[in-house]
């Protein structure tokens, strides 16, 4: 259609699965508003039980990371291995670690 | 600015990915022409998913019982579903929604061959479940791990969701099959029609297949198409046995399947007039939707 406005905004959806758990990303759609968006969520991902909540926001309101794992921004966490339990050397027989 | 080097440089950081079977996600760098595969074959996949709605969506109001009706109903909500699933995925690659309907609308994107089939009984909304769906699955189960992140992704969700397509397929069938003289002859008419355009849903040989070669060393597709068709053959001869009916031979007329992919079906102009009409007839909503939520936001 030439002539018409432009179409509806992008939004991104993300849906609890169950009480307990985090939202998670599980897809886009288009709407008018805010609220037609949440609508069509619940009709396109939520079609089999598939959620207990729904978040949705307008793509265009996301800051992203640069998509390169080698980025800079994750640079800093890569040194250090003392985050991490395992780094720790404990005896077997001390028990509850 | 990306120079030559740089360009050398992103090239071997995305066969890298692609080598180590690691997904591509949307805003990597991707060569062009993997953009242009990825596009082209998922938008063929949510186009087929749209276009899918029709023959079925045809019973709908002469479904024999409520059952039967909330059923098909569910179905095609379901294909509505995926159509937008993948038209999501393929507007991460810059295409927008509009475009893509456009392209639809005026033939500069196929859909598959098999839409252009008519459903003549009503035999066929099992039949379409059964061996339809059925290959569909044969094809998308594999497109789960492919390269492309938001496509397998998208196929993941699609892929739960057709075996309900399949079983209730099979399932009417069956009840068919339990029924009259009358209703087993329907049944086996439908798959008489059904079996070949079914076959013909993997694409062609594998020896005519252009674009399967640069498909799978990108990840994109996982087997060729004579792969899967075979499987799909082997995989359906038992089910045939247990419904009673008997499968068609297994050659094809590939001449049939090129016609067919470029316009001379039984109902391509149809299926297409279609959905130019429903886009068409929804302009008002759409632009009403828009006006709405402006005057909101003023």
């Amino acid at each position: 259609m030439t002539g018409t406005r432009a179409e509806w905004p992008l939004y991104e959806v993300f849906v609890r699965g169950k009480r307990g758990l985090n939202h998670v990303h599980v897809g886009s759609l288009h709407a008018a508003d805010d609220q037609m968006a949440l609508r069509h969520a619940r009709d396109v991902y939520t079609r089999r039980n598939e959620g207990v909540s729904i978040w949705v926001v307008r793509s265009e309101a996301i800051t992203a990371s640069s998509p390169d794992e080698k980025d800079p921004l994750f640079a800093p966490s890569g040194d250090k291995v003392y985050r991490h339990p395992t780094f720790y050397v404990i005896p077997d027989d001390v028990p509850h670690m | 600015m990306t120079s030559v080097v740089d360009e050398a440089s992103l090239q071997a950081h995305f066969d890298a990915t692609v080598a180590r079977k690691d997904r591509i996600e949307p805003r990597d760098w991707m060569p062009d022409a993997y953009r242009r595969t990825v596009v082209r074959q998922v938008a063929q996949h949510a186009h087929s998913e749209i276009i899918g709605m029709q023959p079925e969506g045809d019973w709908i109001g002469r479904a024999p019982s409520l059952r039967r009706k909330a059923i098909l109903l569910a179905k095609v909500q379901d294909e509505a579903g995926h159509g937008l699933y993948l038209y999501s995925a393929t507007e991460t690659l810059g295409v927008s929604r509009q475009q893509l309907t456009e392209m639809l609308i005026s033939g500069a994107q196929k859909y598959s061959s098999i839409f252009n089939y008519p459903t003549l009984s009503y035999a066929d909304v099992g039949t379409i479940g059964w061996l339809v769906d059925g290959a569909a699955i044969c094809n998308q189960v594999p497109l789960c791990r492919t390269s492309y992140g938001p496509y397998g992704r998208a196929m993941i969700r699609i892929c739960k969701e057709e075996s309900f397509h399949q079983r209730q397929g099979f399932e009417l069938l069956m009840t068919m099959m339990r029924g009259t003289d009358e209703q087993r002859a329907m049944v086996q008419e439908s798959v008489n029609r059904f079996w070949k355009p079914a076959l013909m849903m993997f694409g062609p040989p594998d020896a005519d297949s252009t674009n399967t070669e640069q498909s799978m060393a990108w990840g994109i597709k996982t087997h060729t198409n004579d792969e899967l068709r075979a499987r799909f053959i082997e995989m359906s001869a038992p089910q045939a046995e247990a419904l009673g009916v008997t499968l068609p031979d297994n050659e094809l007329d590939w001449d049939e399947f090129w016609a067919v992919v470029k316009g001379a079906g039984p109902c391509n102009q149809q299926r297409i007039a279609h959905r130019k009409q429903a886009w068409d007839d929804g302009a008002w909503v759409r632009e009403a939707a828009t006006a709405f939520s402006e005057k909101e936001q003023a």
